[in-house]
């Protein structure tokens, strides 16, 4: 194993310290595999030689496309190893948008797994900078043809364990690119570095008061930084990640808290809404769980009482954040009965204020943009200066950088933050962001589409949904159904439209703009 | 002369909701024992019109321990899962 002789902490120590210190602890449980620190420290630094071997050099990006599973974590710190970074794709990716990452990247490597290696395929034939192309699982060759293709676990086998390749990066160096949706439909990448992650990291832990002896449940995808963050928290402390795909069955999930123990439960909205329209839930042993965590979209105040009922032994955290700077606020619990709507204070190492149209500071109960200073801010976002030089601009210091968020937020007398509503017209769905630009256009592309527009509206069980409207061109047959088969064909399934109506014309201004606040 | 309808073939039905409501890239090549989960068709929303489906048009009730992959993964785990509620 690594000697740890540096002074710069890496993102990747997490995982070398704790293999070093609990060499034999369960680190990670997932689908019925359990891994020591020792085990996934070992291939994580096979994998890292592999890929040093395959041409992937210090900076190179490597797009890992896999679902939530023990081949997605070994890669993550693999690719930090190998003094690359990382970027975590959404498993339900379509061939054209990772063609499109792949080539934003200009991606080095990309790690996916046997039930996704034909749209991993198709995609990697469109990107000439892939050096190599690693599938897990078995390997059929067939559609690999002609491709750097190699077996995940073939280029590991021979690879040495006991050490990564030399190390070469600094801790100003970017760790991993979080892609998120951007307003014009184009993903933007939040650029990440060790330092802002090791951040984020440190801080959260010590708010949510984590100890060695956690066992924290990961079932949100490891592509949307909360979820990645289970993942690094966990290993920062030597605790046990238990890891699933999804909450999709929920029983299941829940045998599984009771089963392995589980004290940190994080979830977002819609899977808490699914919690609490399970019928039986006094039928599962969930005592052994300390916190509760809530990102991504706010937690209705009826949410936040169930869960109280729910686990009235937990700390319930209500968050808040955005991938620019990973968390803004935290709401301490034993606020949550005085402040349900709040979404608490600034994280511990960061500060915020909110500005006017002008940049002037604002007091207590005036609406305004937030802003936040301190070190999780990313270093802006993948070659796109003029987005990175909206959201970053100069702060107190001279030289430094702030983020301006989009958000509207609201401060009381007291500090404690309100969001209000973002600037964008970027959906909340599920807990994950959808821009309507992006679907409108899957839509308007149909054709027999002559144009569609795509809001927002309130549910229940996702937060918003998405509804759209379509109108169709003179004479065409297209139906409802086709139109969302069109979508579910191009998109995510968290960005398929719930609802979809045809209509003979949308609301328009003087300007022939569409008028979205007139759709509903 | 009375047309006697055929017993509605529970698997059809099934397959026939499915191809409806979520994505399948390839229809034709949908086998009975396909993983709904592995191959992308279903996540935790999908489940959850899954059982509104099963409990308001094919009038069951599902209780939560039942959702599990063993009942609801494969069009045939469904067809078997329906068959014996019925028959409770």
């Amino acid at each position: 194993m690594e000697t740890l002789d540096h002074a710069i902490p890496q993102l990747h120590d997490y995982l070398t310290h704790s293999a070093r210190r609990l060499p034999d602890k369960v680190a990670l449980v997932c689908r019925g595999r359990r891994l020591t620190y020792a085990a996934l420290e070992s291939r994580a630094n096979a994998l890292a030689h592999a890929l040093v071997r395959r041409g992937v050099q210090r900076g190179d990006r490597v797009l890992v496309f896999a679902e939530n599973g023990v081949e997605a974590v070994i890669s993550f710190w693999g690719v930090l190893k190998a003094n690359a970074v990382v970027s975590m794709i959404h498993p339900q990716t379509k061939v054209d948008r990772l063609a499109w990452l792949l080539n934003d990247s200009r991606a080095a490597g990309l790690i996916t797994e046997a039930p996704l290696a034909g749209v991993a395929a198709e995609a990697a034939r469109r990107s000439p900078h892939l050096k190599t192309l690693l599938v897990s699982g078995a390997l059929d060759a067939a559609p690999l043809g002609g491709l750097p293709a190699a077996s995940f676990e073939g280029a590991m086998s021979h690879e040495s364990t006991f050490h990564p390749p030399p190390r070469a990066n600094l801790d100003i160096d970017l760790a991993a690119i979080i892609y998120t949706s951007g307003s014009t439909g184009e993903p933007k990448g939040v650029m990440l570095t060790h330092r802002n992650m090791l951040t984020a990291a440190t801080y959260i832990t010590a708010y949510l008061r984590n100890v060695e002896d956690d066992v924290i449940l990961g079932v949100l995808p490891l592509s949307f930084d909360y979820g990645l963050y289970q993942m690094i928290m966990a290993f920062r402390m030597g605790a046990r990640l238990v890891l699933e795909r999804s909450f999709t069955y929920p029983s299941q999930i829940l045998g599984l808290i009771a089963d392995e123990g589980v004290t940190g439960f994080p979830g977002v909205p819609t899977l808490f809404a699914i919690l609490g329209g399970l019928k039986s839930l006094e039928a599962y042993d969930l005592s052994r769980i300390r916190y509760v965590t809530n990102t991504a979209a706010a937690l209705p105040v009826k949410h936040i009482r169930m869960l109280q009922r729910l686990f009235p032994q937990a700390r319930v955290y209500s968050m808040y954040g955005l991938t620019e700077c990973k968390r803004c606020t935290y709401l301490p619990p034993e606020d949550l009965d005085r402040k349900p709507e709040s979404v608490g204070l600034a994280i511990p190492g960061t500060e915020l204020w909110l500005v006017d149209e002008e940049g002037n500071r604002l007091g207590p109960n005036q609406v305004g943009q937030l802003v936040i200073r301190g070190a999780t801010v990313m270093a802006g976002y993948w070659e796109k200066p003029e987005e990175t030089a909206r959201k970053l601009r100069p702060g107190p210091l001279p030289g430094e950088r702030v983020l301006y968020t989009g958000d509207l937020c609201r401060l009381d007398e007291e500090g404690y933050l309100y969001f209000v509503s973002r600037m964008d017209d970027i959906i909340k769905s599920r807990g994950e962001k959808v821009a309507p630009k992006e679907v409108e256009s899957v839509l308007t592309n149909v054709p027999g589409v002559k144009e569609a527009a795509v809001i927002g509206v309130p549910d229940d069980v996702l937060g918003q949904a998405l509804k759209a409207f379509v109108v169709l061109e003179q004479g065409s047959t297209l139906t409802e159904a086709e139109l969302v088969h069109a979508c579910q064909s191009h998109l995510e399934s968290f960005k398929v439209p719930k609802q979809l109506v045809l209509v003979p014309a949308l609301p328009k201004t003087s300007t022939g703009k569409i008028k979205k606040t007139e759709l509903a | 002369m009375i047309a006697v309808a055929p017993p509605p073939d529970v698997r059809a039905t099934l397959r026939h909701f499915i191809l409806d409501n979520f994505y399948v890239a390839n229809a034709a090549s949908l086998s009975d024992e396909a993983s709904l989960l592995d191959s992308g068709i279903i996540d935790s929303t999908g489940v959850l019109e899954l059982v509104g489906f099963l409990e308001h048009d094919l009038g069951l009730t599902v209780a939560d321990a039942e959702l599990v992959p063993e009942n609801l993964d494969t069009i045939s785990r469904l067809a078997a899962f329906v068959d014996r509620k019925r028959r409770v």
